[in-house]
C-alpha cells in the first residue's frame, strides 16, 4: 500500500489555515466521532493505537492520560508548542499551514481527558504562527468548536494561547507548567507527575503539537490503519525535518522506520547533498540525541552495527527503537541536521556545547557546571589549544550528569550528554588529528594567558595521565579505548 | 572586581522609567479570566508592557506587581529569566539572529559579521540612532531556510551576507501583512 500523507495533506493548499478550507477537506470529522464516544473508550482507543509522544520522550499518549486521578473536577491540557530544540521545525509547519488540525486534536484529547481549559504554550519567537493560530482559535470559537457547549454536546472547554518569552527549558513539561503559572521556567522535581499535580496544582496533561495532530486521523481512519504504518512499537506517520547543506531542506512526512540514507538521498526527501559532497556526520533526532557517522566512511562489510570502528551508519532506521542501537538517546524530534565533509567538527562541538551551557536553567549543580565546563573545553579545543586529555575529560563529564545517573531534575543534561559524547567518541580520530596539528605548546600558552600563576603546573597530555593517576574508571570510555 | 549596589527602595523617581498606560492596564485585565490565578497573567502582562514602553521599566514592574497582587521581586525574577524581556531601553526594531547549528552550517556567522559591520553593534547592543538592537538567540525554528533572522515580527529567511544591506534599508522590514486576530494583538 503506498504511503499517503495525512499530517501534511493540507500543506500547500491555498488558504489552508482557514476553517472553511479545513472543513471542506474533511476537517473536524474526527472530533465529531470522538464526541460520540465516552472519554474512557477514547482513552482505550488511543492506548490501543499506541500513539507514542512526538515531543521527544516517546511516551505513549493514552497511557499518560490514564494516569489522571479518577475523581478530578478540573483538568488542564497544555499543548507543548515551545519548539526550541535545534534544528526542529515540524510543529511550526503544522501551526503555520494547518492550525485547525491541531485544534481538532486538542478537542479530541480534551474530551478524552475531560479537560476544562487547554493552553497552547507557544514560544515567543513564533510571531506569524501566533497570529495564524489566534485567528484559527477565534474562528473555532465562533463555529462552536470551543466554549460552553462544544459542538452541541454540552461539554465545555476553553482554549487559550500562552506566549513564552525565549527559554529552551520551558519546553520541558514541568518547566512549561511553571512558566504558565507566571514564574521562571524552572522544571519541578518529579514526582508528583503533572498528571497528578500539574498546572495550578491540578491534574494536567502535557502533549506535543504533533502528537495531538495525529489524533483526528486515528479517529477517522481507524486504529488498524494507524497500526499498519511503521515497524512494531513505533506506529504511525511522522514529520521529519531535514536541514543543513542538502539540496532540498524541509519538512517531509514519512512512516516511522524510514532510513536516514533515504531521508538524505531519497527523491521524495532531501535529494542528496549540495555540491555532491559526502556526509560526514548527521544528528538524526534533533540536536539532543547524538550523532551518526555519514557515508564519508566505508560501509561495514558484514552489515553489523559497530560503534567502535569508523563505519557508515546511515542505515539507521528512524523509529523509537532502532536509533538506540547506534548509541543515540532516542528518536527525539526526528529532525536531521547533516554535516558535510568540509565542516570542521570543532565548530559543531563548540556550537552545541554553547547551546546547552546557555540554556541550562541553573537549578542543578551538575547540569549548570557540567554544561559550562564542557563549553569551556570546547572553546579551548576550538581555539586550537586543546589537549587529548580534554577529550577524555569531556567523556568523563558526560558520564556524571543527567537524569540517568540521577543527578538532575530534568532531561536537559541528558540531551547535552549524548551529542557531545557521541561526537567525541565517534570522531575522536578527527579531534586528535586537529590537536596534533596545533603548535606543541599551544595548550600551555593558553593556560598562561589565562593564569600566569599556572606557569609551573604540568600540562597533562592524554590517556597516560589517567592511568598514572588511576582515578578514573575506564567503563565510560568504550568508544575511546581504540 | 567591582560592582554597583542598587537599593531598589530608594531608586530616584527619574530612574524608574515610564509606567503603564490606562489602555495597557485594560489589556492586562483582559487576561484575568483566562487563568485561575492572577500571577499566571505575568507573562502576557510583561509582553503587553514591553510593547507599550519598549522595555520592562522598574516602574512598570512595580505596577504590574500591584495589578497582579504579587511582589515586585517576583516580577523582576521572571523578567530576568527570559531573554525576550529587556530591562533597559532597546532599539525600535530588534534583530534576532539565529546562531544554532543549521544556521551556522549555512553561513550564519558571516551574516552576523555583516550586520555588525553595517550597524556597528554587537550582541545585545543598540545602534546609536536607536533604530536597531541585535540579539543572538538559539534556533528560531526556521532551519529549512537557514540562516534565519527575525526583525520584530517578520522572519527573514535564507539571508546571505550580501542581502543584509538591502534588508536593513527597507523601512517595512519588520511588518507582517497577514490577517490578525482582534482578540489580542501584541507585536514582538
Ligand atoms: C530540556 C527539554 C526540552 C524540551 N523541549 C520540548 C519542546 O520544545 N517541545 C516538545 O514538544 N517537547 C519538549 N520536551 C519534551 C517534554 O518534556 C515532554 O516530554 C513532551 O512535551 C511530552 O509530549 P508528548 O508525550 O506528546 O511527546 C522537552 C524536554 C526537555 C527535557
Ligand atoms: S537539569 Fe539543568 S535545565 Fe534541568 S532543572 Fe536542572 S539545571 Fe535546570
Ligand atoms: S538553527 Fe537557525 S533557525 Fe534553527
Amino acid at each position: 500500500m503506498p504511503f499517503e500523507k495525512v499530517l501534511m495533506k493540507n500543506v500547500g493548499v491555498p488558504n489552508s489555515p482557514s476553517l472553511k478550507v479545513y472543513e471542506s477537506r474533511g476537517g473536524y470529522e474526527g472530533a465529531r466521532i470522538a464526541l460520540k464516544m465516552t472519554p474512557d473508550a477514547l482513552v482505550e482507543l488511543v492506548k490501543k493505537a499506541n500513539v507514542r509522544g512526538r515531543g521527544g520522550a516517546g511516551f505513549p499518549a493514552g497511557m499518560k492520560w490514564s494516569f489522571l486521578p479518577k475523581d478530578r473536577t478540573v483538568t488542564y491540557l497544555c499543548v507543548n508548542a515551545d519548539e526550541s530544540e535545534p534544528p526542529t521545525f515540524c510543529n511550526r509547519v503544522t501551526m503555520e499551514h494547518d492550525p485547525h488540525m491541531l485544534l481538532e486534536g486538542i478537542l479530541i484529547a480534551g474530551w478524552a481527558t475531560r479537560t476544562t481549559t487547554a493552553y497552547i504554550y507557544m514560544r515567543g519567537e513564533f510571531t506569524e504562527q501566533y497570529h495564524i493560530m489566534q485567528k484559527a482559535v477565534d474562528e473555532a470559537y465562533a463555529a462552536g468548536y470551543f466554549g460552553r457547549n462544544v459542538m452541541g454536546s454540552g461539554y465545555a472547554m476553553d482554549c487559550y494561547i500562552h506566549r513564552g518569552a525565549g527559554a529552551y527549558v520551558c519546553g520541558e513539561e514541568t518547566g512549561l507548567i511553571e512558566s504558565l503559572e507566571g514564574k521562571r521556567g524552572w522544571p519541578r522535581i518529579k514526582p508528583p507527575f503533572p498528571a497528578i499535580e500539574g498546572a495550578f496544582r491540578k491534574p494536567t496533561v502535557v502533549n506535543n503539537v504533533e502528537t495531538l495532530a495525529c489524533l483526528p486521523h486515528i479517529l477517522t481512519r481507524g486504529v488498524d490503519w494507524w497500526l499498519s504504518i511503521g515497524p512494531a512499537g513505533s506506529h504511525g506517520p511522522k514529520m521529519f525535518c531535514i536541514s543543513g547543506p542538502v539540496n532540498r531542506p524541509g519538512c517531509y512526512e514519512a512512516p516511522l522506520g524510514v532510513t536516514v540514507r533515504e531521508l538524505i538521498y531519497g527523491d521524495d526527501f532531501a535529494r542528496g547533498m549540495r555540491g555532491d559532497k559526502k556526509v560526514k556526520a548527521v544528528s538524526p533526532g534533533g540536536l539532543s540525541m547524538g550523532w551518526l557517522r555519514g557515508d564519508l566512511f566505508p560501509k561495514c562489510p558484514d552489515g553489523q552495527v559497530d560503534p567502535v570502528q569508523d563505519f557508515d551508519e546511515l542505515d539507521c532506521r528512524m523509529d523509537f527503537d532502532d536509533v538506540r542501537r547506534y548509541g543515540m538517546l532516542g528518536l527525539g524530534t526526528a529532525a536531521l541536521v547533516v554535516v558535510n565533509e568540509d565542516t570542521d567538527l570543532r565548530d559543531v562541538l563548540l556550537n552545541q556545547a554553547r547551546f546547552y551551557a546557555h540554556e541550562s536553567c541553573g537549578q542543578c549543580t551538575q547540569c549548570r557546571e557540567g554544561t559550562g565546563w564542557m563549553y569551556r573545553i570546547a572553546e579551548r579545543i576550538h581555539a586550537g589549544a586543546g589537549r587529548k586529555l580534554d577529550l577524555d575529560i569531556l567523556c568523563e563529564v558526560t558520564a556524571n550528569m543527567g537524569m540517568m545517573p540521577g543527578m538532575s531534575i530534568c532531561g536537559l543534561p541528558d540531551g547535552a550528554v549524548f551529542p557531545i559524547r557521541t561526537l567525541v567518541q565517534k570522531f575522536r580520530r578527527e579531534f586528535e588529528a586537529a590537536i596534533d596539528r596545533q603548535a606543541p605548546d599551544a595548550a600551555a600558552q593558553r593556560i598562561r594567558s589565562v593564569n600566569p600563576a599556572a606557569y609551573e603546573l604540568p600540562i597533562y597530555e592524554g590517556r597516560a595521565t589517567r592511568n598514572i593517576r588511576g582515578t578514573m574508571s575506564s567503563d565510560h570510555y568504550s568508544g575511546s579505548q581504540r | 572586581m567591582s560592582w554597583k549596589v542598587i537599593d531598589r527602595n530608594q531608586v530616584a523617581a527619574d530612574q524608574l522609567g515610564p509606567g503603564l498606560s490606562a489602555l495597557t492596564r485594560e489589556k492586562i485585565r483582559g487576561f484575568f479570566s483566562r487563568y485561575p490565578t492572577k500571577q499566571a497573567c505575568l507573562l502576557p502582562a510583561l509582553h503587553i508592557a514591553q510593547d507599550q514602553i519598549g522595555y520592562c521599566s522598574l516602574r512598570a514592574m512595580r505596577e504590574i506587581a500591584e495589578l497582579l497582587e504579587i511582589s515586585p521581586s517576583q516580577v523582576m525574577d521572571v523578567v530576568t529569566f527570559y531573554t525576550h524581556f529587556w530591562t533597559h531601553p532597546k532599539g525600535r526594531k530588534v534583530i534576532v539572529l539565529c546562531r544554532s547549528i543549521s544556521c551556522e552550517l549555512m553561513g550564519g556567522r558571516e551574516v552576523r559579521e555583516a550586520i555588525e559591520r553595517r550597524l556597528g553593534i554587537g550582541n545585545h547592543e543598540t545602534s546609536a540612532d536607536g533604530e536597531y538592537s541585535l540579539l543572538m538567540e538559539e534556533c528560531l525554528a526556521g532551519c529549512d531556510h537557514a540562516p534565519c533572522m527575525l526583525i520584530n515580527e517578520r522572519m527573514h529567511k535564507c539571508v546571505r551576507p550580501e542581502d543584509v544591506e538591502r534588508i536593513l534599508a527597507d523601512a517595512k522590514n519588520d511588518q507582517l501583512d497577514i490577517p490578525r486576530s482582534t482578540t489580542y494583538d501584541a507585536g514582538r
